[in-house]
């Protein structure tokens, strides 16, 4: 069995990528159809008297794996945004990547009118 | 080489069913990018979010997705219809979750509805579990890496004007690690990493499997790929979809029936498919816009897959404790 750490922390996980999700909408995120669905997951499959129970970790299982897809989509995106969205880079960005400098030349090339 | 190359071919198979801009049928084609473009410039065709509301609603064949009043479809204009709930719920929430632009690159588990229910390859049951099970002669866990040393990636060809830096990238489409026989330490780490997940898939299914660095790998007992197929067959056409598309996003089956059976996190799983990676990022450093590119996309993709496969796979049905009297 994976190790998957207390349900309650993939719970609050869940909530901050919904939060994430609805920022830009405007909207709060308890009036989506996934939260609802969330909720009412994980109230049916609260821990029960049983030691083992396999259809809990089940559960928890996939909320972990659709909290690292949510998480994994955002910081994508993010990344995505930041260093391949937005075509060529100029020379001196390029540059910028690899931490060199261009040449600064304070009196001008000389070719300038 | 020739490895990566059929690797390449089949992870990019999802990308077929997911022409840009047209995951859904609803409206025509979308802006076509202005001729005067750059030549590297991104594409201007990532379409307009269009509707304000996203729902469900339950139909016949299953779960459906509107759009404000619309109904979602296929590239294939057939209707947008999943099997469970939480697949619905899931596949809403990406849609509603597009801010100004649809981003279809994020949408893994709607690319994989549509894959299923387009069968854009048109490829049946047997030929999805094939796909997948081929995957045994090479799998990342116990096959030796077919250019020999983990030093051959640094001298990978690049783009003539790759700096020192760039060298040490895996091109996109390699595998992400192989059984190496140097460095020391990293055959030291793949064998503690890898051998424990090997143990658990010969105690679970009862096989043998063992592993190799010699150039044409272990052969798989014949006994072996029968237990796994035959276990394979189990699974429904849609769940089978997401285990060949998570296969040949690890390159590895022993990792996807690890996740499959609640062993592996997405986590752990992505790591120990990329353990090479991980070594020689130790030793060389992380590189943001490739390494942790690749890292956040390889596990957005893995996490889709396997909860496709969770959540088309399962029956479920909840019994409620009776009140002990």
């Amino acid at each position: 069995m994976a190790a998957l750490g207390p349900p309650l922390r993939t719970w609050r996980g869940l909530l901050r990528e919904l939060r994430y999700l609805n920022a830009a909408t405007g909207r709060p995120y308890r009036h989506t159809a996934a939260y609802r669905y969330l909720v009412k997951a994980f109230r049916a499959h609260r821990v029960t008297s049983e030691k083992l129970c396999r259809a809990q970790h089940e559960l928890h299982f996939q909320a972990a794996t659709y909290l690292c897809l949510l998480r994994s989509i955002r910081e994508h995106v993010a990344l995505h945004q930041e260093f391949h969205g937005k075509g060529e880079r100029s020379v001196e960005e390029s540059a910028g990547l690899v931490g060199l400098k261009l040449p600064q030349q304070p009196g001008g090339k000389g070719w300038e009118p | 080489m020739w490895r990566s190359c059929l690797r390449l071919r089949g992870g990019g198979r999802h990308l077929l069913n997911c022409p840009r801009g047209g995951l859904t049928a609803s409206r025509g084609p979308g802006p076509k990018p202005p001729a005067h473009a750059r030549a590297y410039a991104p594409p201007a065709a990532e379409r307009k979010r269009f509707y304000q509301n996203v729902s469900i609603t339950q139909g016949e064949a299953g779960f459906e997705i509107n759009l404000d009043h619309r109904k979602l479809r296929t590239p294939q204009a057939k209707l947008f219809t999943v099997p469970s709930e939480a697949l619905a719920v899931a596949v809403a929430t990406e849609w509603d979750s597009q801010q100004d632009t649809i981003k279809t690159y994020t949408m893994h588990l709607t690319t994989l509805c549509n894959t299923s229910l387009d069968n854009p390859t048109q490829r049946d049951k047997d030929q999805l579990i094939w796909a997948a099970a081929k995957f045994l002669d090479t799998d990342t866990v116990w096959s030796p890496a077919p250019h020999l040393s983990s030093g051959s990636r640094m001298a990978r060809p690049w783009h003539p004007a790759a700096s020192l830096l760039v060298c040490i990238l895996p091109a996109p489409g390699f595998s992400h690690g192989c059984r190496v026989e140097e460095p020391e330490t990293l055959v030291e780490l793949q064998r503690n990493e890898w051998d424990p997940v090997i143990g658990w898939a010969e105690r679970r299914y009862g096989v043998k499997i063992g592993s190799s660095t010699s150039i044409m790998g272990p052969s798989i007992p014949a006994r072996t790929r029968e237990v796994l197929v035959s276990h394979l067959a189990s699974y429904n056409t849609w769940a089978l979809q997401g285990i060949e598309f998570v296969v040949s996003q690890l390159k590895s089956m022993v990792l996807t029936l690890g996740l499959i059976d609640l062993h592996l996190t997405v986590e752990q799983a992505v790591l120990l498919s990329r353990l090479e990676e991980a070594f020689q990022i130790q030793k060389w450093g992380n590189v943001e816009w490739a390494h942790d590119y690749e890292l956040q996309d390889l596990r957005a993709r893995t996490a889709a897959g396997a909860l496709f496969v969770h959540l088309c796979s399962e029956s479920s049905a909840v019994k409620h404790k009776l009140p002990q009297g």
